[in-house]
Order: structure tokens, then C-alpha cells, then sequence
């Protein structure tokens, strides 16, 4: 035998085991710290968002290359075409109904009281494309590719075709990440657009099949809201802005305590063909004590 | 060293192409697990100490960009890899067999421990609902996925292990 494989032996090894528990207890240790602190998120996020970020933009630009193909074969050209322009201006009309019917309410009884003089048409708003989705098939969140380079931050709503699609939960320099209103932990408080009641919806994945999300605590004790009524984000969420369409009430019902009301609603936004969204860059103003 | 660069590169692929193309052809919202399939396959094909790694990296790599709390999918994953680490004793790259029910049994088991840390412990008790729904649908798309991944994978460690051969000949 040959010196060289004699030294090659007597190299340090670490057996698998030690491997393992040094791993473990690093993980322990980064749970604790994330979830105590924000330090780790953010340098961690810098690496690899110059690493991983291009890759999913080029495969995302295949990808949606090959589907749209794959689209095509089954519909067709003109009626695609036809239907994304009808889309746009659905949702084109959507804002500008909801922007309407929020106008109206305000000048019979709310201006006066609130000074709402701004709509979330007028604000600041960037696009953005979405370039991956959650790996995981238990909740909804994706990656667009714009981040705080762009000048995204944590907490900005994120709206598309005149809805709400979900606030940004945490960003990197070239991508942020976008927690939807229909993922299972997500909470919004929202109310009914025409008789101000406050309410909550929540995200759920048993419902997510059936195309509808819920909602809860309800308070209608004049019992005027109804089935196919507007609900927009609240005035006292502290991470929406106010006024921002959720959806549309399909289905209601008392709740055993007899005083407040659920149910489930139709979110506005179509998540399963989300592509582009629009994030609006003003932050909902808090108050810092 | 070029097989390290090599299967970091291919876990970048992996995760890319999970978060991107998989997700546009997700049958009802579901997609494949390509890197319960990469953890699995280099743990039983390389051994303990490199299932852990690749485990922990591809955990790591869900945790920054989908994870709530850095650490977790790592932990879950690298336990993953070590446990398949364990049957590379009596692996033998003929047999499909093995490699198969392993990669099923880790993703059944990947799905039943986020079952359990994040929806049950949220008191969302419906578990019929989400093994029929989330986990089963998982584990059969993933399979069909290994068996067009998988020999990719073999063919790729099949020359890694010509080239460690080749290259501890010339030392001799």
C-alpha cells in the first residue's frame, strides 16, 4: 500500500451520527432565534435570492411559455384572447364598481365622520409577477419578483383584478414573498361594504376545493346583511388598507351563540390562474406609542 | 468535490422546478414532492452522512422562502435523509423495488408530521380529510415522478461512482 491511501485514512471523519445531532441542534437553535428575533431571516434571504431568483425566473418564463401552449391546444386563440380582454375588464369594472358603491356610502353617511378621501385607486401601487409558488402542497403562498430593491416591504397589501390577493410576509432584495388570504393561517379583519358591520375571514384548506373561503363573528344584530354582499377589509385591520374588496357573501348562517353570524365567501381575486398582481405601496398607518 | 458541486446544483434544479413548473401542472392544487424524492435517493444511494446534508439543505431552502420558522422543514427533512441513509446496506441499484416504497413511506411520513405540527396542533382535526385530500394525492404523484426521476438519478451516480474508481486508480 501506497503512503497516500494510508493518510487518506487517517483524515478526520465525522461519524453521521455527531453529524446529525450538531445539525439538529443548529435547526433548534435557528427555530428559536426566528422565532424570538428577525435576524437570521433577513441575511439568510440576501444569499439565497441571488442564487435561487434567477433560476425561477427563467423556468417561470418556460414554464408559463409551455402552458399557455399546452392552453392554446385545447381553446381557442381568438377566445382566449377574447375572454383576457373581457377579464381585464371585468375586473377594470370591478374596481371602478367597488370604488362607486364606496364613494356613495361615504358621501351619504361617512365623510363627515371619517374623512375617507382616499380610495385604493389612488395609491401608489408597483406590478409584479409571480415567480414560484409554496413547494409545499399545505399552504398558499408564492414569490413575486420584485423586493425591497424595488422598494416592497413587509406588510404592503398585495391586490389583482380588484380584489385583495394578500399582504407581503417577508421580502429579500430581488423577491418577497406574498402570504394569499386564502392560506390556512392567514386572518383578515374585513366588513360588510354596505352596512359597515366587522367581521373575519380566514383562510381554510378544507374549503379551498369548493372555491370559497369563511368567515366569522359576524355581528348583523339589525339583520340587514344578505347573501351576495360585498365585503371589503375593515377599517381597523392593522395590516389592510381599508376598503380593499375580499369578496361576496354565498352563504350565511346564525351561529349556535345567537349573536354573531358565518359563513363563506367568494373571494373576488381567482387564485388558481394568478399570474400578476399589483402591490400598493403605502403602508397602513401605525401608531406607535 | 465536483459530485458536491453537482448534487447542490441538482437540489437548486429540484427546488426551482418544484416551485415553478410542477405548481402550473398541480393536478387540484397538488403537486409532486421532488425534494422528499432527491432527499430519499442520495441518503439510500450515498449513505447516512449525505442523506442528512442533502435533507438539510433542501429543508433550509423551503424554510427561507416558504417557511414560517427557519429551521423546521430543515430538521424534518434531515431526519428524512438519515433514516434513508440507513438502508444503504441493502440497497442495490437494480431493484426498484426498495427505492420506491422507501421515497412513498417518506413522503407519508413527511405528510403526516406537518399533519400533526401544523394543523392539528391549530386544533384542525378533520385528519380523513386532509390524508385523502393533501397527503395521499402527494405521495401518488410523487411516485409517478420517481419513476421517470429515478434513473436520471442512477445513471448520474452510476458515474460518479466510475469516476471515484477511475481517480483512486491513478493515486494507487
Amino acid at each position: 500500500m501506497s503512503p497516500i491511501v494510508k493518510r487518506k485514512r487517517e483524515k478526520f471523519h465525522l461519524p453521521s451520527k455527531y453529524l446529525l445531532l450538531i445539525l439538529t441542534f443548529l435547526c433548534v437553535i435557528m427555530m428559536g432565534i426566528t422565532f424570538t428575533t428577525d435576524y437570521l431571516g433577513g441575511s439568510l434571504s440576501v444569499v439565497t435570492g441571488y442564487v435561487i431568483v434567477p433560476f425561477q425566473n427563467g423556468i417561470t418564463t418556460v414554464g408559463t411559455w409551455i402552458s399557455d401552449r399546452a392552453e392554446e391546444l385545447g381553446e381557442l386563440k381568438v377566445v382566449l384572447a377574447k375572454n383576457k380582454e373581457l377579464e381585464q375588464q371585468v375586473a377594470d369594472l370591478t374596481v371602478q364598481l367597488t370604488e362607486l358603491q364606496q364613494e356613495k356610502y361615504e358621501l351619504n353617511d361617512l365623510r363627515e365622520l371619517y374623512q375617507l378621501d382616499e380610495q385604493y385607486a389612488q395609491y401608489d401601487k408597483v406590478g409584479a409577477r409571480i415567480i414560484g409558488k409554496d413547494t409545499g402542497n399545505w399552504f398558499h403562498s408564492f414569490i413575486i419578483d420584485k423586493g425591497s430593491d424595488d422598494g416592497i416591504a413587509v406588510d404592503m397589501n398585495v391586490i389583482a383584478g380588484g380584489g385583495l390577493v394578500g399582504r407581503v410576509s417577508s421580502v429579500g432584495p430581488n423577491w418577497a414573498k406574498v402570504t394569499s388570504i386564502i392560506d390556512d393561517n392567514s386572518n383578515v379583519s374585513g366588513m360588510i361594504l354596505s352596512t359597515s358591520d366587522n367581521l373575519i375571514v380566514s383562510g381554510d384548506l378544507e374549503l379551498m376545493e369548493s372555491g370559497v373561503i369563511k368567515f366569522q363573528q359576524l355581528v348583523d344584530s339589525a339583520n340587514q346583511v344578505a347573501v351576495g354582499d360585498k365585503i371589503v377589509t375593515s377599517k381597523i385591520s392593522d395590516k389592510y388598507l381599508p376598503g380593499i374588496l375580499i369578496g361576496y357573501i354565498t352563504d350565511m348562517k346564525v351561529d349556535s351563540n345567537n349573536l354573531t353570524k358565518s359563513g363563506y365567501l367568494t373571494t373576488a381575486v381567482d387564485f388558481e390562474h394568478l399570474e400578476e398582481v399589483l402591490i400598493i405601496k403605502q403602508l397602513k398607518q401605525k401608531i406607535t406609542q | 468535490m465536483k459530485k458536491n458541486i453537482i448534487m447542490f446544483f441538482t437540489v437548486i434544479f429540484c427546488f426551482c422546478l418544484q416551485s415553478t413548473v410542477f405548481r402550473t401542472f398541480s393536478f387540484g392544487g397538488i403537486g409532486p414532492n421532488l425534494l422528499i424524492i432527491i432527499t430519499a435517493v442520495f441518503g439510500f444511494m450515498n449513505g447516512k452522512k449525505t442523506g442528512t446534508l442533502i435533507g438539510f439543505f433542501c429543508g433550509l431552502l423551503m424554510d427561507i422562502f416558504f417557511g414560517s420558522v427557519l429551521g423546521f422543514y430543515a430538521l424534518i427533512y434531515m431526519y428524512i435523509g438519515f433514516v434513508n441513509g440507513m438502508f444503504h446496506k441493502i440497497f442495490y441499484p437494480e431493484d426498484i423495488k426498495l427505492p420506491l416504497s422507501l421515497i412513498a413511506l417518506s413522503d407519508t411520513v413527511y405528510g403526516i408530521i406537518t399533519y400533526f405540527l401544523m394543523f392539528l396542533l391549530r386544533s384542525k382535526f378533520n385528519f380523513p380529510f386532509y390524508f385523502m385530500k393533501v397527503i395521499l394525492p402527494e405521495i401518488v404523484y410523487t411516485i409517478v415522478i420517481t419513476i421517470f426521476l429515478y434513473p436520471i438519478i442512477l445513471v448520474m451516480n452510476k458515474r460518479f461512482a466510475e469516476e471515484e474508481k477511475r481517480s483512486a486508480q491513478k493515486f494507487v
